[in-house]
């Protein structure tokens, strides 16, 4: 294989599984296992000689060395917590950890009569000394592919707040269904199976048709019989509620990436490595974006659109047919939140509650740039993305939910009519 | 299948220790969006903090009755954490700010730079050993008649549970009949006529919402005790999601409203599984549709259709005013 310098873009490239120790090759006590693959690509490959040393307080239970099938296993004599160390230095060239820090397991806890298995994820060996300044750079590219995900989502959430007043906690399942819809059209063994870049436009389309379809099936009625906004939030968050678990029931709880673009080999610019995929994520988001701001300027259906954000009564007395823009705003919507799905999904993994994870953010950003405001939404996505990524430089990785919550706590205690807003949406 | 062991286990499960954490945590939820109109997305984070109160408590020495005290002002000093920023905002404010910090506390407690204080996804165990030191009743023998029995053990968290239901349900009588509810059923009604009696709109849904979370603290901690650990992923969102169908279900802004809902929803929930697990088992067509672990979410998806449908159709729930629980757009 050819040897390519790689930098820490490992996420679908080269993931390491662990499969579980077969239950039945330990009839009895207690034991750690696993199974040390690396995958290239989509190849999984055993790794073969490496020493895996088990030691309990400082004193060594045992050893073992992985198979020709990788599978290695140390028995110990109870349960208890145990330290498991990898031996770098008895793994073949070319394969590293993904996380160097992970090479020694401080508490692995074994239960009574059980078979514990450990994961060591295994890549292609890194080139470890990876400059502050591509560090930073390559954090700031991936938080402005976060945040254009961001901002395709949250735009549609913040345009149908502006025309309707409805904050549509099912926003999120937009997102998952175009991640979803899209894998459909694309690798699903039952769907079309076309490429990725075609299957995008049908997931886009299906987005936007549930769009559609919840304006005219479920929000207008409600706005007919004259429900209370709280009502609908509560009926909001009930769809948002069922259609997760349907995508859980239908999809099934495991991440899957398409396979189009996985493991795309980084290129380097300006000394900043970064995959293909993350810089067409930006610049297509850029255009759409672009392009939707074209439509709320110039568009008739646009104007009408920020007419009716802007007072509902004056756009309907002034001929404006406001059903008409609800619904062009929801179609939209739901197109641009499934665009948003298929990115993440591209980015990451397609997972049944995605959008769910996003959501937080969605909500940051929107409160960040002010809720009702289009162009606040993007913006406000883009500094979200970034500044959850970036900081991950101070914070580990596990936390950049607590960031996405600091920055809208923050926001709504200094301004939270958000950086575009006017103030008299909040009161 | 054997239909009258599902319906003695659905029986059960309905009022067992589970039932009750659940109807003690709609309680505090009633109190929020029932009465004081507050739309409080992230209910099981107060859950959450209440039991994490407790168990970090019980890590460092703290005698269990200390432990409950820290983790109940824990839940409602998250009250007034999420209070602040977004009380004096519009509805939609406090929904986001909740919603978002349930998750987001959750993935905190279980990151590994929380984990010297909370032991990551492990969880906190070890505290409970003074609650079933109390435990009267012999831990192993049953107790009931025929097939409807119950282990000493859980007999005794049952009991604990429904007496605190019971002392909840009470407390919060007292607060709805006194003037202090009076003026939160106003502030429901409409707010800007209430402050233009001179009345401090935001302090009283700030003490709503610390009270409310504070019940909530309860509940988790009930929880925590019959489960004896204090995990992160046993305070998952749809949790939140779960109360509020008890909450609408029962009735919004009833006193009994929170224990007819979580009777009646633990009831249809376990009754709704058991049907789908064996239409998985025994129809062959929704055995091809659906997998075993699929079938176990269905009745997850009923959560969420119920929801919707309720809050359509039947906002009061079984013991509401329709009049009372119109929420109006604010």
């Amino acid at each position: 294989m050819s040897r390519r310098a790689r930098f820490a873009w490992f996420w679908l490239a080269t993931i390491a599984i662990v499969v579980m120790t077969p239950l039945a090759s330990i009839a009895a006590g207690e034991s750690i296992g696993g199974t040390l693959i690396q995958k290239i690509d989509d190849e999984k490959v055993p790794v073969e000689g490496v020493t895996i040393t088990v030691t309990q307080d400082g004193t060594e239970i045992g050893s073992g060395t992985s198979g020709a099938d990788g599978k290695w296993q140390v028995p110990v004599d109870d349960a208890g917590i145990y330290q498991v160390r990898l031996e770098t230095s008895t793994l073949p060239d070319g394969v590293g950890l993904t996380d160097p820090d992970k090479a020694e397991l401080s508490e692995v806890k074994v239960r009574e009569g059980q078979a514990k298995k450990v994961i060591f994820p295994l890549g292609e060996a890194t080139v470890s000394t990876v400059s502050t300044y591509s560090r930073v750079g390559a954090l700031f590219i991936a938080g402005l592919k976060l945040g254009a995900i961001i901002a395709l989502s949250a735009v549609g959430l913040s345009l149908v707040f502006g025309v309707t007043g409805l904050v549509n906690f099912a926003h999120a399942e937009m997102v998952t269904l175009g991640a979803v819809a899209a894998y459909f059209f694309h690798a699903s063994p039952t769907g079309p199976q076309w490429p990725l870049v075609v299957a995008i436009v049908p997931a886009v389309l299906v987005g936007a048709a549930f769009g559609w379809l919840q304006e005219r099936a479920l929000w207008r009625p409600l706005r007919n019989r004259q429900t209370g906004l709280v009502a609908m939030m509560v009926v909001s968050i009930g769809l948002s509620f069922a259609a997760r678990y349907l995508f859980l029931i239908f999809f099934g709880g495991e991440p899957r990436a398409y396979p189009d673009f996985a493991g795309q080999p980084p290129f380097e610019l300006f000394g900043i490595a970064m995959v293909p995929k993350q810089l067409a994520t930006i610049v297509i988001s850029l255009i759409v974006l672009a392009g939707v701001g074209l439509f709320l300027q110039r568009s008739r259906s646009g104007t009408a659109m920020r007419a009716v954000s802007d007072d509902t009564d004056l756009a309907e007395s002034s001929g404006i047919n406001v059903n008409r823009i609800i619904l062009i705003t929801w179609i939209l919507a739901g197109g641009l939140a499934a665009l948003g799905g298929v990115f993440f999904g591209l980015n990451e993994a397609v997972q049944w509650d995605m959008g769910f994870k996003l959501l937080l953010l969605i909500f940051a950003a929107v409160v960040l740039g002010g809720l009702g405001t289009a162009y606040g939404a993007m913006l406000g996505g883009f500094v979200v993305g970034v500044a959850v990524e970036m900081s991950t430089l101070v914070f580990p990785n596990e936390l950049k939910a607590a960031v996405g919550l600091v920055v809208l706590i923050i926001m709504l205690l200094i301004k939270p009519q958000g950086l575009l807003g006017s103030k008299e949406r909040i009161g | 299948m054997d239909w009258s062991s599902v319906l003695i286990d659905g029986l059960l499960a309905t009022i067992g220790p589970i039932t009750a954490a659940y109807a003690v945590s709609a309680i505090g939820l009633n109190l929020q969006f029932g009465y004081a109109g507050l739309l409080n997305f992230g209910h099981v984070a107060f859950m959450l903090v209440g039991a994490y109160g407790m168990g970090i408590a019980a890590n460092f020495g703290a005698p269990l009755w200390l432990g409950i005290i820290i983790g109940i002002l824990a839940a409602m000093a998250l009250g007034l954490l999420l209070g602040i920023p977004t009380l004096r905002l519009r509805a939609d404010y406090l929904a986001i700010t909740t919603i978002a910090a349930a998750e987001a506390i959750r993935l905190l407690v279980r990151s590994s730079w929380a984990q010297p204080l909370t032991n990551g996804v492990f969880g906190i165990q070890g505290f409970a050993g003074p609650f079933f030191a109390l435990n009267p009743f012999p831990a192993a023998e049953l107790y009931g008649f025929g097939d409807f029995v119950v282990t000493g053990r859980k007999l005794w968290v049952m009991i604990v549970g429904w007496t605190v239901v019971a002392l909840m349900t009470l407390l919060i009588a007292r607060l709805i009949h006194s003037p202090w509810g009076r003026v939160l059923k106003a502030i429901r009604e409409d707010e800007d006529a209430t402050t233009s009696l001179g009345k401090n709109v935001f302090a009283y849904k700030l003490q709503a919402l610390m009270i409310g979370g504070g019940i909530a603290g309860v509940a988790g901690i009930l929880l925590a005790l019959e489960q004896q650990n204090v995990t992160p992923d046993a305070y998952l969102p749809k949790i939140t999601f779960i109360l509020y169908v008890i909450v609408i279900l029962g009735g919004a802004g009833t006193i009994l409203g929170p224990i007819v809902g979580a009777v009646v929803f633990q009831f249809m929930f376990f009754t709704i599984d058991a049907l789908m697990v064996n239409a998985q088992a025994n129809i062959s067509w929704v055995g091809d549709l659906l997998t075993p672990a699929a079938a176990g979410q269905v009745k997850l998806v009923f959560v969420g259709i119920g929801m919707m449908l309720l809050m359509i159709y039947r906002p009061q729930g079984i013991l509401g005013n329709r009049e009372e629980v119109l929420i109006d757009e604010r």
